[in-house]
């Protein structure tokens, strides 16, 4: 908790703001405020789950992010199944949180939300639990993303692990004539005012990862689980980068170009760039160093208030089987939950699957760790934890 | 027609009309009442609940608004962080004002009073042409002109300058702004200098008054309301941009605008980007006032 202080002048404010006051009690955010319980209880982990799936409703109202609702396999779906898709794209995490605030407020059904959201919905009540006796792809999924920590809790699965990327470290194959191992590379004076990082206060995380593995004394186990001094030192290493920084990015295509042109020669960066960019024949390549990566890992996650969930569970079963898998692999440009839809993902286009590391070992994957919410409380109930908020607006001061 | 005057009972559409000529009250405040209740509510409504949320906080473990009132984020906002934001975001926007006023007064000069009729359409319709393109296209376009190999490095090394590399710095951004918010400037002066009647300067010639001394005392105190009238577009537009920091700016590029967008989009921290947002406001306000004073609401 942050320390309030209260002031004598807020008084005379309130007296003042009375007439606006009476027009904000009547906004929902406001009328919601009592409902979450702070702490570490989910609020509908005892809500039943069905036992089968039953008639569609003939509707389904999704939240999803751009390209995740696309006609080549929302069209089949819709005649399979007679559940006519509605999709709302929003643009960030925290518009996915805000839409489903009061469990989807019984208009929406599904939300592809992102690690980053899922433990905010979770504990916000906005989410239920999902019977995976009903996912009969969910055996096909990688073991790690069944019942990851961002979207299980206690045995409870809140939602279908969909796909998933890496932040993998991008370089010029000019500049480096063999891959970097560490990501030493972005925090070293050798590459001033050529290095890119995506502006995102995430990337704190990023750092933490990095100071996990070179300063083990600060015992950082978890990226996303920092107390104070653990974070201190993650944002002192941020700012000591600042000025070997040329651009924060802020969306794929510019950092694209920020390679194309060679302003920039090394960067943390999604898989999505480097295809693109050796695609267009840019000296590129990627890795992910020794020290590991972070991720990313989106779940179609149930609203607390779903109107239609026959029709949800149908499309969580649907989205999670190889074919749609590899379909939204290939356009989106991202790695499968499901295993088996490497093979696919080279019939619709030839290497994408090793492009998306769809088809790499274990070992791999393990060197992943998935975004969530930082919480103050840890999650593990210690609450000596940084919460997201106060990440943000570090990540403000390290930016400038 | 026997009659000229035709004694008619009044209908009812009539006898309105006929009460509300008389009345000129009513009329107004029938007119006026749509308008001001739509003002009232809308603009001044949210206004009032934008002030009203700086005031309260987000609780950091589950992200909920907290009505209770606080002075939490007046105090964040008054450290260095934030300060210096602020700072550049003004430095930034008298900067581009200054450099758009100095380009747009001969320009507007040349317009208003040497320009063939002919001429004079043609510029304008220069100035006012990249207005109907997107402004997203416009700055795409200016970092393919600014980038590391791009157009005006290019173009630098074609005249034996070298290469230059200013892509993704403050410069950039200064450049780009100064580019976007140009036309709000010159419309505005040369309406200012089209007004000058030829015989004042006339008389400043008759008087014996050089070129520029008639530029120093008589054009440009009289285009100077104008030039404030422009001020306040390129000023206020710059202030309160976000996009240009976001795709030309390089570090320590950031605006007012990018940190209260980053507060609603990331953080979900409303009351804070509230708390934000009333900078712009007041130094508006303050420079509205000051334009008022001024006499440059009569330009516009």
């Amino acid at each position: 908790m942050k320390p309030r202080r209260r002031h004598g002048a807020a008084g005379a404010l309130i007296a003042a703001a009375a007439v606006a006051m009476a027009v904000v009690s009547i906004i929902p955010s406001a009328a919601s405020a009592g409902r979450v319980a702070a702490g570490l209880s989910v609020p509908t982990a005892n809500l039943p789950v069905p036992s089968s799936i039953g008639k569609g409703e003939g509707k389904l109202n999704l939240i999803a992010w751009a390209g995740y609702a696309q006609p080549e396999w929302v069209k089949p779906f819709e005649k399979q199944t007679g559940c006519q898709v509605n999709a709302k794209y929003p643009n960030t995490s925290s518009d996915m949180v805000s839409l489903m605030a009061n469990g989807g407020g019984g208009q929406y059904d599904l939300v592809s939300a992102s690690g980053d959201a899922d433990l905010r919905l979770i504990y916000a009540g906005d989410v239920r639990p999902v019977n995976m006796a009903l996912i009969p792809s969910w055996k096909q999924l990688y073991p790690f993303l069944q019942s990851p920590s961002f979207n299980t809790i206690a045995g409870k699965h809140y939602g279908v692990s969909f796909e998933f990327g890496p932040n993998v470290l991008l370089y010029n194959t000019k500049t480096f004539k063999t891959a970097p191992t560490s990501w030493s590379v972005i925090y070293s004076n050798k590459y001033k005012g050529q290095v890119t990082v995506p502006d995102n206060p995430i990337q704190i995380a990023d750092a933490a990862l990095y100071l996990s593995k070179s300063q083990p004394k600060l015992g950082i186990t978890d990226p996303y689980e920092l107390t104070q001094p653990q974070f201190n030192a993650a944002v002192a290493l941020l700012k000591s980068e600042h000025p070997l920084i040329k651009k924060y990015w802020d969306a794929a295509s510019q950092e694209i170009s920020l390679f194309q042109s060679g302003t920039t020669v090394v960067g943390a960066a999604w898989p999505y760039q480097e295809t693109t960019l050796a695609a267009d024949k840019a000296p590129v390549a990627s890795t992910i160093p020794k020290e590991g990566a972070t991720g990313w890992a989106d779940t179609w996650m149930l609203a607390a208030k779903a109107p239609d969930p026959n029709c949800a569970y149908k499309w969580m079963a649907y989205m999670s089987t190889p074919q749609i898998q590899a379909e939204d692999a290939d356009s989106y440009g991202e790695t499968p939950a499901n295993t088996q839809a490497c093979a696919i993902m080279d019939k619709i286009a030839k290497g994408s699957c090793a492009g998306y590391h769809a088809n790499e070992p274990q070992s791999y994957f393990n060197t992943i760790k998935f975004w969530k919410t930082p919480l103050g409380t840890c999650d593990n109930g210690k609450n000596d934890c940084v919460p997201f908020q106060s990440w943000v607006t570090a990540w403000t001061q390290i930016i400038g | 027609m026997s009659t000229i005057r035709e004694e008619r009972p009044m209908g009812g559409m009539a006898r309105v009309s006929a009460a509300l000529w008389r009345r000129t009250w009513l009329r107004a405040s029938l007119t006026l009442t749509p308008p001001l209740a739509w003002f009232l509510v809308i603009y001044i409504a949210s206004l009032a609940l934008m002030l009203v949320t700086a005031f309260w906080t987000v609780n950091p473990f589950t992200n909920v608004l907290e009505h209770s009132w606080t002075f939490t984020n007046f105090d964040q906002l008054f450290t260095s962080t934030y300060l210096t934001i602020i700072a550049r975001t003004l430095e930034m926007a008298a900067l581009v004002t200054v450099t758009d006023a100095v380009i747009a007064l001969p320009f507007a000069y040349y317009m208003a009073r040497v320009a063939s009729p002919r001429g004079r359409q043609l510029l304008f319709t220069a100035v006012l042409l990249p207005l109907w393109a997107s402004y997203l296209a416009r700055v795409y376009a200016w970092i393919v002109i600014l980038q590391k190999g791009g157009t005006l490095s290019w173009a630098f090394q074609q005249v034996g300058l070298g290469p230059v590399n200013i892509g993704y710095t403050n410069t950039a951004m200064w450049l780009v702004f100064s580019y976007i918010w140009l036309p709000f400037m010159i419309v505005p002066v040369y309406g200012a200098l089209e007004r000058i009647p030829d015989s004042l300067l006339e008389a400043s010639g008759d008087l014996g008054a050089r070129a520029w001394r008639t530029a120093r005392s008589v054009i440009v105190p009289l285009a100077l309301p104008g030039i404030i009238a422009g001020s306040i577009f390129t000023f206020s537009l710059t202030l309160g941009d976000f996009i240009t920091p976001l795709l030309v700016g390089g570090t320590n590029s950031q605006f007012i605008g990018n940190v209260i967008y980053d507060n609603i989009g990331t953080a979900n921290n409303l009351p804070f980007a509230a708390t934000l947002s009333l900078v712009p406001i007041v130094i508006m306000g303050v420079y509205l006032l000051g334009a008022r004073a001024s006499g440059a609401f009569e330009a516009l």
